[in-house]
């Protein structure tokens, strides 16, 4: 009986261990881990790093931005990514940001929906409940309906805090993907819903927002207001191993904008 | 002599270790759901846990109460069960005993492939046709609901209840059969009063095979059923027990991910029992 036991002790300690966050035995290998709103242009950089690169590899773990800045300050990756700025309570830890991209979050509708504009306030209110017909900010008549991502999501984060909605959406639906809000606000005319804006396609229409109508101009000049960044987090005072380094300074050079820019965001450096 | 000795006990050995596989499997599944769903439930306190209304995993002042995802489950499958086991029952009860030799063998192929449809493509179809479908037909502004869930969970069921109360309602002797036949009664009489009984213990199978799959099923439901935390009405939107897990599973962190592990320890949990309690109830009376 004993023996069986400490077999399944044994086997439970392997599987903890495969779950484990990806260690840097090797020195040609760069690790990094964070939001999954970064997936695309992530794997796109390390992609091409790698074919200028030979032999070297580059991990991307997606667990969302906190866990990816938590890796870094615990040393279990060498590069996090956060889609949000790093609080001030996380630089005092000893966390360096260095932005790598803008993200901008596109406000969409039906195609059939006759609104065209919204101001950051009047979207607020909506996601609050406090607007419900679409007749009130000069649509047509019909229920608003709310398609919002789940609580765990980058997007959802990032355009709760910059409409500061936190914790008081009303959402009809809280779908797992872009693409899933994507499908329900084309399929439904008085839906309302927020995506990546590298997502957006025909089959929804992007409003414009403080008459601001989303793009990469606009987006990059900030006078688009739903924007996020994407933060490459590092430790301030530690050294990069050099691959690692390497990859850091590929990301951040004028080299990468293109791959940036078809990743679907704004490169700012 | 010696040698053949030593090889059958040699496969012996391995087909133990075999069988062993599945059992280690079934305790290193259990053993893992415990230790990571416990300390969640114990920080947020089991009667709040498992009875509070409210679930707001990423608010300042997070709450984990569950009572709204276990509600929809179980609403769900019941819903499910009210719509797929009378459908599901007759339609065996027909291939088996009425349908001709090639109808049985069309229907039959029907719903074998019913059943190899993957979930995803349930949930989509569901999406695209039913969810529309529904906020159209009863004028409600959207149509991601408990009521779409249940349909879809519905036709998911229908195939392991047919298939299975087939084969039980084809196994009973024909003697049974011939016997109330030579006594006067009609073909229908002796369907529902004489097969189906003899076929009682293999038809509650079926169910119980249907409530396993309608309460576990994660992917369809959450494409169309909303996935709000709210406590479950037919045509509000609804978040089951599965869906709570994978649609927070794949970002969350902290206390959140661990109250995901003990969402996932309760759903294993409450299959475990309903299980034990259909078995006992609806086989436990032919014995």
């Amino acid at each position: 009986m004993k023996k069986y036991i400490s077999i399944f002790l044994a086997l439970l300690m392997m599987a903890m261990c495969l779950t484990a966050c990806g260690s840097k035995e090797e020195t040609k290998s760069v690790s990094t881990d964070g939001s999954t709103s970064m997936q695309k242009v992530m794997l796109a950089l390390s992609e091409a790093f790698m074919n200028n690169n030979a032999g070297t590899t580059v991990t991307y773990n997606g667990t969302g931005s906190s866990t990816g800045i938590k890796a870094v300050k615990d040393g279990t990756c060498d590069i996090g990514l956060s889609s949000r700025y790093l609080k001030d309570s996380e630089k005092a830890e000893g966390l360096k940001e260095t932005i790598l991209a803008i993200d901008g979050i596109a406000i969409i509708i039906h195609p059939d929906n006759t609104v065209a504009d919204l101001t950051l306030e009047q979207i607020a209110s909506i996601y609050k409940g406090e607007i419900t017909n679409w007749s009130e900010v000069g649509g047509s008549d019909g229920e608003i309906v709310l398609m919002g991502r789940e609580e765990s999501s980058g997007t959802r984060d990032g355009f709760e805090s910059i409409t500061g909605t936190e914790d008081a959406c009303q959402y009809r639906q809280e779908l797992t993907s872009n693409g899933a809000v994507l499908t329900a606000v084309a399929e439904n005319p008085n839906a309302i819903g927020y995506v990546s804006l590298s997502s957006v396609k025909d089959t929804v229409k992007a409003i414009s927002v403080n008459s601001v109508s989303p793009s990469e101009a606009t987006i990059k000049d900030g006078s688009y207001p739903v924007q996020r960044p994407f933060v490459l987090v590092t430790k301030e005072g530690v050294e990069l191993s050099e691959t690692a380094q390497a990859f850091f300074d590929f990301a951040t050079s004028s080299a990468a904008n293109e791959i940036i820019s078809a990743a679907g965001v704004v490169p700012v450096n | 002599m010696k040698s053949n000795k030593l090889f059958e006990r040699a496969v012996h050995g391995v087909f133990l270790i075999l069988g062993l596989v599945t059992v280690a499997c079934v305790l290193l599944i259990t053993v893992y759901l415990v230790i990571s769903g416990i300390p969640a439930i114990l920080e947020i306190g089991v009667w709040d846990f498992l009875f509070g209304t409210v679930w707001e995993s990423t608010g300042s002042d997070p709450q984990f109460g569950i009572l709204p995802f276990i509600l929809s489950s179980i609403y769900g499958t019941a819903g499910a069960l009210l719509l797929g086991v009378p459908v599901g029952f007759f339609t065996a009860v027909y291939l088996s005993k009425k349908a001709s030799p090639k109808t049985k063998e069309i229907m039959s192929g029907a719903v074998s492939l019913l059943a190899g449809i993957p979930s995803v493509v349930y949930g989509l179809v569901g999406m695209m046709v039913l969810v529309p479908g529904i906020r159209a037909l009863f004028g409600l502004p959207d149509g991601a609901s408990l009521m779409a869930a249940i349909i879809v969970l519905s036709i998911m069921i229908l195939p392991s209840i047919i298939k299975v109360s087939i084969t039980a309602l084809d196994a009973v002797p024909k003697e049974y059969e011939d016997a109330s036949l030579a006594l006067g009664a009609t073909p229908e009489e002796t369907w529902f009063r004489v097969s189906v009984p003899a076929a009682k213990s293999g038809i509650a199978t079926a169910v119980v095979l249907g409530v396993g799959r309608a309460i576990g099923e994660a992917m369809a439901v959450m494409m169309v059923s909303g996935n709000v935390a709210n406590m479950p009405s037919l045509f509000e939107s609804v978040r089951f027990l599965t869906t709570a897990v994978s649609s927070g599973m794949g970002y969350a962190d902290g206390l959140y991910r661990e109250a995901l592990f003990s969402i996932a320890l309760v759903l294993f949990l409450f299959i475990m029992l309903m299980n034990a309690v259909l078995n006992f109830f609806l086989k436990g009376e032919t014995k």
